[in-house]
């Protein structure tokens, strides 16, 4: 147990029930091997992961050979594997060979629409130019993905949506779109009685599950990971993918990926308690409050430690107040999800606690800047010159008068950023961070109403919270002669 | 000796408007100098001038012998009381905070500043009642009270008022033009009072300054400004209040 101490091998895994499966087995396989191993679930799409390799925040992560050639390499999709392993090599990453199954993209309908107009292959679209596409976003953008698609196959449809890919199947199944993208392999093609159509162009390129890992992984753990290497096929993976959606538990689900074709004798499983599945929900519950919290209120802290002085400057008006109002203005417009994007690729940010910190943080500023400047510039003049014609000097003009006259408006911001901030904050699981989120975005994954609401309920709860507190700081920290 | 405030050559514009053209201007030590004149006629920028609100764009200003600089414009502050109409009474303080507050930034001890603050609630007829209330919970009289004690908190050598009693309704403001004539006799103050009402000018005034259009126009007794006009709008303006 000499290797427990070191540091474990993290495993990412991308947003998807295959990809939390993939990363519970080379978790289970790293730690049987005595191996230490820590898997970070769910934490976005392909580049957010391959940056989180390439930066060294995770070791390991579960991709598909079609999407390494096309959207990492931005090569031809035709490229043999030996040919990725050498282009991966000269970047410092190594990979296994496949799997054993082939996770393909391909469009899916309903069954029984399918057999009313008669459609089984791709090119069968065509004659039906008024069905309704949903795809997600990522195949929308994809080098492989929907527009080649729609090239090669002549498709004249204009009726088409981003959606995400668990709402999607809610969409096809209750008739709001009426073709979407999937993964061969994906468990709810079954379950919803949807068919895959016949790529009958060969459009699609092979994507062939492969674990990545920095080259400089421990040699043990990457000779555990290859012996993986071809004891997966497309048929256990789809009963895999199920057995996760039924039970939600993906490390059950994997399990059953060392069960099935051993012994017969069941593995006792010992290691529930260290499980956080084996967690009751109120200790979930406590876990991703505190995480939340933790986010929330050190973000703020900062936003309030930065804004303020950043507002008093502000406040001055010219080209700096011009430029800090208009910096933190711009912020504000980015989408949450872009900016968490743009700084994971950042050294010392990555896929961590820190990048979502930093975003939160710099949401933050924009209300505590604005406020803090408004407060400054609402004080009458005439206040302003008696303190001036007092002698007071500027630094305790500053903190005896323009602060504490400010300090309604300052504290309104803060409270509007700390608001803002917990709300915000569910996206950081989108990156691994943990908090409330972390359930929203499981159940987004898996589609599951009540999960969704086991993080949405208490982010709101804990906003109103929040709130309260805040009316009552003003209380303390308003001054009496401003109140009455 | 006598002077206390000299004012020399200075001059002030704003764009292409002149607030005031170039004008010299000494002020003796012990009396009330009012500065009368319409609207816009520059008096309260001769008055900002003095406690360093605004920078003169030409000439220069001593006070008691010591020019006026960046350097040195905090220090001379403290030895200048300014009033002005809404009292600039900081609505966060307390009446009593408001009174104290430069006497504690520059850490005078508490037993003398107590003993000052009692003084000068006599001497401004402020029951010591109130001075526990903040400036939204008192009248506009008590408020200029107020905003008198706080000016004279540090004994200044000067006093400036910047039309201290333009706000207040006409009992409350006799009583307190009253008051405020007692105070300037009794501590021999060096006062410069900015008023455009001539009443009042004359009811204060050891000497009246009349300005127009950023000039000096007249300075004298109210009789020198009656009997020996200098220009025809001395006459105009002193006949033009008489009939209100």
């Amino acid at each position: 147990m000499a290797s427990a101490a070191a540091t474990p091998v993290a495993i990412g895994s991308k947003k998807f029930t295959e990809s939390y499966v993939l990363g519970e087995i080379a978790k289970r396989t790293l730690t049987d091997a005595g191996i230490p191993a820590e898997h970070r679930q769910g934490m976005g799409g392909t580049i957010i992961l391959w940056e989180a390799l390439r930066g060294g925040q995770i070791d390991v992560y579960p991709e598909y050979t079609g999407t390494i050639a096309t959207e990492i390499l931005k090569s031809d999709s035709n490229v043999s594997i030996d040919e990725i392993r050498e282009s991966l090599a000269n970047l410092g990453v190594g990979m296994t060979a496949p799997l054993g199954f082939n996770n393909t993209y391909a469009l899916v309908m309903r069954r029984s629409e399918a057999q009313r107009l008669g459609i089984r292959t791709i090119s069968d679209l065509q004659k039906f130019p008024d069905l309704k596409f949903g795809l997600t976003h990522e195949f929308l953008e994809r080098q492989d993905g929907w527009r080649p698609l729609r090239q090669r196959y002549g498709l004249p449809h204009e009726n088409i949506i981003g959606i995400d890919h668990s709402l999607g199947y809610s969409a096809l199944t209750n008739g709001s779109i009426d073709v979407k993208d999937a993964y061969s392999t994906d468990a709810k093609i079954e379950q919803n009685d949807l068919v895959v159509l016949e790529d009958d162009l060969h459009f699609f390129p092979k994507y062939e599950a492969v674990f990545l890992f920095r080259s400089s992984t421990r040699k043990d753990a990457i000779a555990a990971l290859r012996r993986l290497e071809n004891t997966l096929d497309e048929t256990r993976m789809i009963r895999l993918n199920a057995e996760a959606e039924r039970t939600k538990d993906y490390a059950r689900a994997a399990d059953l990926y060392f069960n099935v074709g051993a012994t017969s004798v069941p593995r006792v499983s010992g290691r529930s308690g260290h499980s956080e599945f084996g967690e009751s929900f109120p200790r979930k519950l406590a876990r991703w409050t505190l995480r939340h919290l933790q986010l929330a209120g050190f973000s703020l802290l900062l936003s309030i430690l930065v804004g303020i002085p950043l507002g008093i400057l502000a406040s001055r008006g010219g080209a700096v107040g011009h430029v800090i109002l208009g910096f933190v203005g711009v912020v504000q417009t980015i989408p949450s999800l872009a900016l968490l994007a743009l700084l994971v690729p950042l050294p010392f940010f990555g896929i961590s606690i820190r990048t979502a910190i930093a975003a939160l943080f710099l949401y933050g500023l924009l209300p505590i800047v604005r406020s803090t400047a408004t407060g400054l510039q609402d004080i009458p003049r005439a206040l302003r010159e008696s303190a001036v014609a007092l002698g007071l000097s500027s630094t305790a003009r500053l903190w005896k008068i323009y602060l504490p006259m400010a300090s309604r408006s300052i504290l309104s911001g803060i409270k509007t950023s700390a608001v803002i901030n917990i709300g915000t904050a569910t996206l950081a699981a989108l990156i691994g961070a943990g908090g409330l989120g972390e359930p929203i975005i499981s159940g987004l994954n898996l589609n599951d109403h009540v999960t969704i609401l086991e993080g949405a309920v208490p982010a709101a709860v804990l906003a109103l919270l929040v709130q309260w507190c805040f009316d009552l700081l003003d209380r303390v920290l308003i001054p009496k002669g401003l109140r009455i | 000796m006598s002077a206390l405030v000299q004012l020399i050559e200075v001059s002030k514009r704003y764009g292409e408007d002149v607030a005031l053209h170039l004008t010299s201007l000494s002020l003796d030590r012990g009396k009330t100098t009012v500065l009368i004149g319409p609207s816009g006629c520059g008096k309260s920028t001769l008055l900002r001038l003095i406690i360093g609100l605004i920078e003169p764009d030409s000439g220069s200003i001593e006070l008691d012998g010591e020019p006026v600089t960046r350097d040195n414009i905090d220090a001379l502050r403290r030895r200048i009381g300014y009033v002005i109409q809404e009292g600039g009474l900081f609505p966060h303080l307390t009446a009593r905070a408001n009174v104290l507050l430069m006497a504690r930034h520059i850490g005078k001890p508490e037993k003398q500043t107590h003993d000052r603050l009692t003084e000068l609630s006599e001497l401004t007829r402020f029951s010591p009642n109130l001075l526990s209330r903040y400036p939204v919970e008192l009248s506009g009289g008590q408020r200029q009270r107020v905003s008198l004690m706080r000016a004279l908190m540090l004994s200044p050598e000067l006093l400036l008022l910047d039309e201290p009693l333009g706000a207040l309704d006409p009992l409350v403001r006799a009583s307190l033009q009253k008051d405020l004539r007692e105070i300037f006799t009794r501590l021999r103050q060096t006062v410069v009072f900015v008023t455009h009402d001539l009443s009042e000018a004359i009811y204060f005034a050891d000497e009246i300054v009349l300005m127009n259009e950023g000039r000096i126009v007249q300075r004298g007794t109210i009789a020198d400004l009656r009997e020996r006009p200098a220009d025809p709008f001395v006459s105009e303006f002193i006949n033009a209040q008489r009939f209100l």
